[in-house]
């Protein structure tokens, strides 16, 4: 079981002050697997974003990827190192081209370097050659290809919603986190996304953690789902069996486990 | 492959067009034409055009704000002067020495400072500003406050356009590069920058530290130019004076930083016989631009010759 998991999550603590937001968070997830996170709000679902990504320093625990601890690793290595994320809030360069946004992405892998930049080296020129064509067969899977000159921040809200994707998945991710991606869309939008997680999935053969409070949607693509409250995990397994976990649906509707 | 012939034909144009203003301007001089007072506010222009042009790079384009840019010009001018003056090298020597020095400094400044945000990153840089320029004043082998004096003038027009053109170059290729890309990333959003795999602390390290070299740059051309350098030139003054070009120009704007730069130097030369009412009319001006066009003259954008072109008569 051990060699397969792509990530590997064991006893897990952050608390802020003299609060506690995760807990004793233990996760596996499996080489392409579709895994989804869901809990209240200010269950610590993002918290556990921040911890893998880096953003934040776990108190203990430690996070396997591929084998190697990521803990103490700072955010650009980790995505080096294959984790790629998007934001519940979106966070995209808003005064920059859609085209620019998906090539920053791309920069970890820089073809030339920074004197054949500043000399115009030939190989500068096949370089962003490259970087533009990488960059707009992204957008083009998104149907944002005739976007790419817009600024981010001209476009609606769905629009950036999806560029934080490509943007994403223009780091070449193994392990492909998306922070509430279906946030203020409406229900077709929705299901248009959910075929679009499922594609890109199999497209690019990636491992995909989402967190979400569209139920549909958890339901819909999530393979297994994990169930966070108070910063602890309260249950897990697959959707139809979370459906009827009486500890989730009390941690939800805030009913007695009668 | 007309790809190809579009680059060629833009890069033979700049370098036609460079070329005829170096030979224009330095004919003007040969032939005398141009009085001492020209030449002089040219010089300061060039000269103002680099810092500016630099501090765009830093605070523009990283979206780091720094106060101590007068600093790195104190560092490239004394080091400049001490190379020519004081140990009779030639003067690519002191350039070179100047711009490496500078550009050091801002590195070793860079990586403790640049860790902090905003108002105290500024509040840090303008201290360090100023260390720079009070260390000077008690150095006894520069004379302390009275200065370096006698520096020979070897600033001439072809130094001068040298090193504004390279400067811009530099800087505009580094900008228009995945490594400009990834320093822009970090004054949009840095949280996401980093995550996206930009190394952020590195960047703006590096920013700042090519920056800081340009203004070494400048600080050399510019001691070699008039004669005598002392520290109080380099105060913070001096730094606030090449922020507000850069914000007048526009944050994020390589041809704004060079026009508020030109057109800043030739207010400030134009309006010296009204000693009294310059500094007044300075500010009412800048005040004026920031109420209507807060985000400078050019906001982020670029003056190139396609604008020229669309201008002229929608061709290109």
């Amino acid at each position: 079981m051990d060699e397969i998991n792509l990530m590997e999550i064991s006893n897990l603590d952050k608390s802020f002050g003299g609060l506690s937001a995760v807990q004793d968070f233990n996760f596996q997830i499996a080489e392409n697997e579709l895994v989804g996170l869901i809990g209240p709000n200010g269950a610590g679902k993002t918290t556990v974003f921040n911890l893998i990504t880096g953003v934040y320093k776990p108190d203990k625990g430690s996070i396997m990827f591929k084998g190697e601890n990521l803990v103490g690793l700072l955010p650009y290595t980790i995505c080096a190192r294959g984790v790629a994320r998007t934001f519940q809030n979106i966070r995209l360069f808003n005064d920059l081209t859609v085209l620019d946004n998906v090539k920053i992405a791309t920069h970890k892998d820089v073809p030339y370097g920074l004197m054949g930049a500043i000399l115009r080296s030939p190989g500068f020129f096949r370089g962003e050659e490259e970087i533009e064509k990488e960059a707009l067969k992204y957008l083009e899977i998104f149907n944002l290809k005739d976007k790419k000159d817009e600024l981010a921040k001209n476009l609606p809200y769905g629009e950036q919603r999806r560029i934080e994707i490509v943007r994403a998945l223009a780091t070449k991710p193994l392990l492909l986190i998306l922070d509430e991606p279906a946030a203020g869309m409406n229900p077709q939008e929705t299901q248009d996304l959910m075929e679009l997680i499922r594609y890109i999935r199999h497209e690019f053969n990636l491992t995909i953690l989402l967190i979400e409070h569209d139920m549909s949607l958890v339901m819909g693509v999530c393979e297994r789902l994990y169930v966070l409250d108070y910063g602890q995990v309260i249950a897990e397994g697959p959707p139809a069996e979370i459906r009827s976990n009486k500890r989730v649906i009390e941690a939800y509707l805030g009913e007695d486990v009668g | 492959m007309q790809k190809v012939k579009n680059k060629w034909r833009k890069f033979a144009s700049e370098i036609l067009i460079l070329a005829a203003i170096f030979t224009l301007v330095q004919y003007l001089v040969t032939a005398g034409l141009l009085n001492q007072y020209f030449q002089i506010n040219l010089a300061s222009m060039c000269i103002n055009v680099i810092l500016a042009v630099s501090l765009s790079l830093i605070n523009g384009f990283t979206g780091q704000l720094s106060l101590g840019h007068a600093g790195f010009m104190a560092v490239g001018a004394y080091v400049a002067a001490i190379m020519t003056n004081m140990l009779d090298l030639p003067f690519i020597i002191g350039i070179l020495a100047a711009c490496l020095a500078a550009g050091l400094a801002g590195f070793i400044i860079g990586v403790p400072t640049l860790r902090l945000k905003g108002d105290y990153l500024a509040i840090a840089t303008l201290a360090l500003g100023e260390i720079i320029r009070v260390t000077l004043q008690n150095i006894d082998y520069v004379n302390g406050p009275a200065g370096i004096m006698g520096i020979s003038k070897l600033s001439t027009w072809p130094w001068l356009f040298g090193g504004v053109v390279l400067t811009v170059v530099v800087i505009v290729n580094l900008v228009n590069s995945s490594y400009g890309r990834a320093i822009i990333s970090v004054r949009e959003d840095e949280v996401a920058a980093e995550l996206m795999g930009i190394n952020t602390t590195k960047y703006k390290v590096l920013a700042f530290a090519i920056g800081a070299m340009f203004a070494g740059l400048a600080g050399a051309l510019y001691a070699h130019y008039f004669y005598i350098i002392k520290p109080e030139t380099f105060n913070f003054l001096k730094s606030f004076d090449i922020l507000v070009m850069v914000v007048l120009g526009g944050l994020g704007s390589t041809t704004g930083a060079i026009i508020a730069a030109v057109s800043i130097t030739a207010l400030t030369a134009a309006l010296q016989p009204f000693p009294a009412i310059r500094m007044i009319l300075y500010a009412l001006i800048l005040i004026i631009v920031m109420i209507y066009r807060p985000q400078g003259l050019m906001g982020n954008k670029e003056l190139s010759m396609k604008t020229f072109g669309r201008i002229w008569g929608g061709r290109n």
